[in-house]
């Protein structure tokens, strides 16, 4: 085709939206297309699957698929809060309220809208919707002066917006126009457990309801009253009753429609006008709608091979169809739903059911006429065998003998598929359609640990749903290859980090020795080595905090650590005396420099904000550190696996535009928690305002000033992996930033790896960061004033380590270059060049 | 035998530094003249242990720097090793030999105690 740049109009920015952007981006389609979004809503993009939990806590922030600036790096154009009202197909033009944008191809991903069943009084006020950021905030602040509330739709959706109305502390109904909840997930004995559970949470529950009209009520803002002239109150109702495509753009620029609405794609995705594609929830496909994220996903993968076929000449795969298989918690029950769950479908269908009604647990299975093949499956009450039964049905996989066996409770030994059992094609995670055999490439191509694989694949990164299979999948395919899935620290120890510190921690153990003679591996008298010497040197410091430079914990350290000094390619040191927050005197700045000549170091200034002398010979560490300490400088623990550094702006003091003093509360930081010994180094960042000059959300924990305090962000890294941080905790007041970074930096300490930083450690975390916002910001476990303490303990009893060692002859005794002989190292030699000193 | 035991027919022992120089379970190093020249020693003290002393070759052939007496002392397999500080390959104490590489062999000097004196034979 041509060269040309050509334009890319997408309408719609929702989840579907976005993922085809990112896949563009992906494939580096902004080499032939100059991209434009529109999007109706006011936020950009952002998680509609956990669009609930913007009732627990998350903000549109943290729910957003993207960072603010994403498009616009790649550039690409986001009209936000624009919608277009006509295509003009003629010229290849839409229409917006601000203006006409031409286009050569057109992609609608406009999604559907809630549907609400036409009747008189459905369009009073305080009658709402469940699909946007918007909806929730007109609920909520409906909720504010409501005491009840009455949820139309018991389907899915439905019974999420009823947990969301007892979140915000409404007597709470659901009324479903069908004999039972979730009609098209369960059938009459699973929608009855269902009931059952869902009335013991205190909603309840009226089915084989149809609302008849909506008028004033009497002790409440609405009556509802139904066809047999029943009535129910309630100031608050929401729609829930199916949804509908966003098809009006289509149908009114005269494209192909289904009967019952969506727009008609084949397998490119393209309608019948080949100019334009369609995607996700407005996409009719073999007269089908998909109304989950996935196949959306998987809609959008193909788009966008369609819209590059162009340029690289690759006709992509196309679209097939996809598995409406669900796995829910709803209200806090499970429910699963697998292939034909009803049975309905497939002709000569067999049927297994176990009901266990004081466990409340209902499984059914529906097998093909053979006895040989999953069609189907269905669960209320446990999901426990939803990822081995999905398995048994995407594969095909032959069933065992006995096929009730898989639904009977474990204790009569059915029997759980490992990840071996599955073939190479079988789908692991679904909303990124990876297969097993993408992870064994992934693993294949060098790929040693969870966290690379679910980075390049991006397998368990959506809804999370699969994350336990993958990981089992990983493990066993590693294992497979001979990689040790062991977690043993070392042959010394069979034993992880996280145990050997509680170990530690709960015998009061403060030697090394004690420890491996206790606790080691063998029973021999064995000496420990480079990897648990220093893991159980940490350990020991960041419970106990005695002296690194005490002679039972000298063996255990990195040179680094015992000449609290870093060891360069010469075998010289590094030396970085500690500025907490980057702030720094004239009159200190000038000892660092008179220091410097005198030595003959090299100078730099970090990226740490704060700088380094190089070149420093080992006899000459105790005199430089006399005269740094004498100018009231202290170690800066650039040695250590500890905190490094507080990266701040210059914040409200000075910025036009600072919210808060960045810089003291930086510096309040570091002192606090300089000399913490951790599994992995931490940085921090403080910013003075949202510009985020000291680029906090690369750090370990981000501190971000608002109007009203502080917005704590945590799990940053740059490096070789860089990662943002995610927003943890907003708008805290000093004391509380201060109690949250203690419980969160004793709870990385007691259960992170060796050597592992917070990013890689919370990649890893089951439960992920709601779990950690639980034990940190709820204390569910009830520990946070047990971290609290134990950090304290290590605050009281911080010493400068160099301090600590400079009146201590017996600890300077090691700083000479040899035993016998004064001289100093004559190896070490060198240059001059941009008029300061380097290795030869 | 090793080329360090070959010599222990011809060298003389001479002291080298006294028992407190040293530091339990880590290394030091020291200064000795051989027939060829001066050399840089790495001495470890492994107190309790069967053989409580070993020399080897302060030099690091991988970094070629001056730095294996700042190694940490651990064992690998029952034997003691000593890792570079540098780059973390393994020697063992008792003959030099690197674990991760074959061909690299540090120099080993027999050395014990007399009384609290250091003795060594070069
Ligand atoms: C001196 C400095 C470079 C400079 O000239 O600016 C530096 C130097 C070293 N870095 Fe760094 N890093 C320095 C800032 C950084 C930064 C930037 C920052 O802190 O804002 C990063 C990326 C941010 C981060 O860590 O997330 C950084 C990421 C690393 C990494 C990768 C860590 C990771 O998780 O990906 C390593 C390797 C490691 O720790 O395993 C590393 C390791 C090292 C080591 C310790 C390598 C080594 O073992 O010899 C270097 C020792 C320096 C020395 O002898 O003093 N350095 N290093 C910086 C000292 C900052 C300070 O004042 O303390
Ligand atoms: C509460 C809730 C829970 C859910 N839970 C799950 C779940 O657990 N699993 C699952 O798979 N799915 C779930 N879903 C469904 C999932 O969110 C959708 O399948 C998915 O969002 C569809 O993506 P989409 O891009 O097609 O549509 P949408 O995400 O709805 O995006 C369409 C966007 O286009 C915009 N738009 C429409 N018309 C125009 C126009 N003319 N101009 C400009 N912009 C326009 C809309 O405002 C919207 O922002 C849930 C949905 C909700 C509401
Ligand atoms: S982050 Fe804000 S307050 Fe800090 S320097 Fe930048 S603009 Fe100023
Ligand atoms: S199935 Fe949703 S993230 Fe993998």
């Amino acid at each position: 085709m041509n060269n040309k740049v050509q334009r890319l109009i997408i309408i719609g920015n929702g989840m579907v939206g976005h993922h085809l952007v990112e896949q563009l981006i992906e494939r580096g389609a902004t080499a032939h297309y100059a991209i434009t979004v529109f999007g109706e809503e006011r936020h950009r993009a952002y998680d509609r699957v956990h669009l609930s939990e913007y009732f627990t806590g998350r903000n549109a922030d943290s729910l957003a698929l993207s960072t603010a600036d994403h498009y616009a790096e790649h550039g690409i154009v986001l009209r936000l809060h624009e919608s277009v009202t006509a295509i003009d197909r003629d010229v290849g033009k839409v229409i917006t309220e601000a203006g006409h944008y031409p286009y050569d191809r057109l992609v609608l991903a406009t999604g559907s809208y809630p549907f609400v069943p036409p009747m008189p009084g459905s369009d009073r006020d305080g009658c709402l919707v469940y699909r946007t950021l918007d909806d929730l905030d007109a609920i909520r602040s409906a909720a504010e002066s409501a005491s009840t509330g009455v949820v139309v739709g018991g389907g899915l959706l439905g019974l999420e917006a009823a947990n969301a109305l007892r979140g915000l502390n409404l007597d709470t109904a659901v009324v479903e126009f069908a004999p039972r909840l979730m009609p098209m997930q369960v059938d009459s004995e699973g929608g009855e457990l269902l009931r059952e559970k869902i009335e013991a949470l205190g909603v309840q529950v009226h089915t084989d309801r149809a609302t008849q009209r909506i008028e004033d009520g009497v002790d409440a803002a609405h009556r509802m009253v139904f066809q047999d002239d029943k009535v129910l109150e309630a100031d608050l109702i929401v729609f829930s009753a199916g949804i509908r495509p966003r098809d009006e753009l289509a149908r009114d620029s005269a494209l192909e429609m289904g009967e019952r609405g969506g727009v008609v794609i084949d397998d490119r995705c393209l309608t019948s006008d080949p100019a334009i594609l369609a995607v996700g929830e407005v996409a009719l496909w073999n007269n089908s709608i998909f109304g989950l994220v996935a196949p959306g996903y998987q809609m959008a993968k193909v788009a966008a091979d369609t819209l590059l076929g162009p340029f690289d000449h690759i006709q992509g795969e196309s679209f097939r169809g996809a598995d409406m298989s669900t796995k829910l918690k709803l209200l806090g029950v499970d429910v699963g739903a697998i292939g034909d769950a009803h049975g309905n479908q497939t002709p000569g269908a067999r049927v297994f059911r176990y009901l266990d009604q004081i466990k409340q647990q209902y499984r059914k299975l529906v097998v093909s006429g053979d006895g040989k093949r999953l069609v189907g499956a269905m669960l209320v009450g446990d999901n426990g065998v939803y990822d081995t039964l999905l398995q048994y049905y995407s594969n095909g996989l032959d069933l065992p003998e006995d096929p009730a066996s898989l639904i009977l409770p474990s204790s009569e030994g059915a029997p759980t598929l490992g990840p071996d059992a599955l073939p190479e094609t079988a789908t692991i995670c679904s909303c990124h359609n990876v297969s097993k055999g993408d992870v064994c490439a992934t693993l294949d191509a060098g790929a040693s640990d969870l966290a690379t694989v679910k980075d390049e694949t991006r397998a368990s990164t959506g809804c999370g749903g699969c994350a336990a299979l993958l990981k089992s999948v990983v493990e066993h395919e590693l294992e497979s290859r001979g990689v040790e899935v062991d977690r043993s620290i070392c042959e010394h120890f069979a034993h992880t980090r996280q145990e050997l510190y509680d170990i530690v921690r709960i015998e009061g153990i403060k030697t090394f020795g004690e420890l491996i003679g206790k606790h080691g591996a063998s029973s021999s008298r064995s000496l420990g080595c480079d990897i648990c010497k220093p893991a159980v040197a940490s350990i020991l410091a960041s419970c106990f905090n005695e002296p690194i430079t005490d002679a039972a914990h000298i063996p255990l350290q990195d040179t680094n650590d015992t000449f609290m000094a870093n060891m360069q390619k010469n075998g010289t040191y590094s030396v970085v005396p500690r500025v907490p927050g980057g702030e720094i005197t004239p009159g200190k700045l000038m000892v660092l420099g008179r220091v410097a000549e005198t030595y003959g170091l090299y100078t730099k200034v970090t990226g740490g904000q704060r700088i380094d002398l190089f070149g420093a010979r080992l006899e000459d560490l105790p005199d430089i550190w006399s005269e740094l300490l004498d100018a009231g400088f202290e170690t800066g623990h650039a040695y250590a696996k500890s905190l490094r550094t507080v990266k701040s702006c210059v914040g409200s003091t000075w910025c036009r535009y600072g919210v808060q003093d960045s810089v003291g509360m930086a510096i309040r930081l570091e002192n606090r928690y300089k000399g913490l010994r951790s599994p992995h180094k931490l940085k921090f960042g403080v910013s003075g305002c949202t510009r985020e000059c000291a680029e906090a959300q690369g750090k370990d924990i981000g501190v971000i000033a608002t109007e009203n305090g502080w917005n704590l962000y945590v799990c940053g890294n740059g490096g070789m992996r860089p990662r943002h941080a995610e927003l943890f905790a907003t708008d805290l007041d000093d004391d509380r930033l201060i109690q949250l970074i203690d419980r969160f930096l004793m709870f990385y300490v007691r259960t992170a790896d060796r050597l592992q930083r917070t990013s890689v450690w919370r990649e890893n975390l089951e439960g992920g960061l709601d779990y950690l916002k639980e034990v940190i910001v709820d204390d569910s476990l009830g520990i946070g004033q047990e971290l609290e303490r134990q950090m304290q303990t290590v605050i009281d009893t911080y010493r400068c380590e160099w301090a600590d060692a400079i009146d201590d002859p017996e600890k300077l005794k090691r700083f000479r270059s040899f035993v016998n002989d004064a001289r100093p190292d004559p190896d070490i030699i060198v240059t001059e060049e941009r008029g300061q000193l380097r290795p030869a | 035998m090793t080329t360090a035991a070959a010599k222990t027919m011809t060298q003389a022992w001479q002291a080298l530094c006294h028992r407190d120089d040293l530091v339990p379970f880590s290394g030091v190093a020291a200064w000795i003249e051989t027939e060829e020249g001066p050399a840089q020693l790495a001495i470890f003290y492994l107190p309790g242990h069967e053989t409580e002393l070993y020399a080897l070759d302060h030099h690091d052939p991988f970094a070629n720097a001056n730095v294996i007496a700042r190694g940490i002392v651990g064992d690998l397999k029952g034997e003691p090793v000593v890792a570079s500080p540098i780059h973390k390959q393994h020697f063992r104490l008792a003959d030099g030999q690197c674990l991760e590489d074959d061909s690299i062999k540090l120099r080993t000097w027999p050395i014990g105690f007399d009384g609290d004196q250091v003795m060594i034979q070069a």
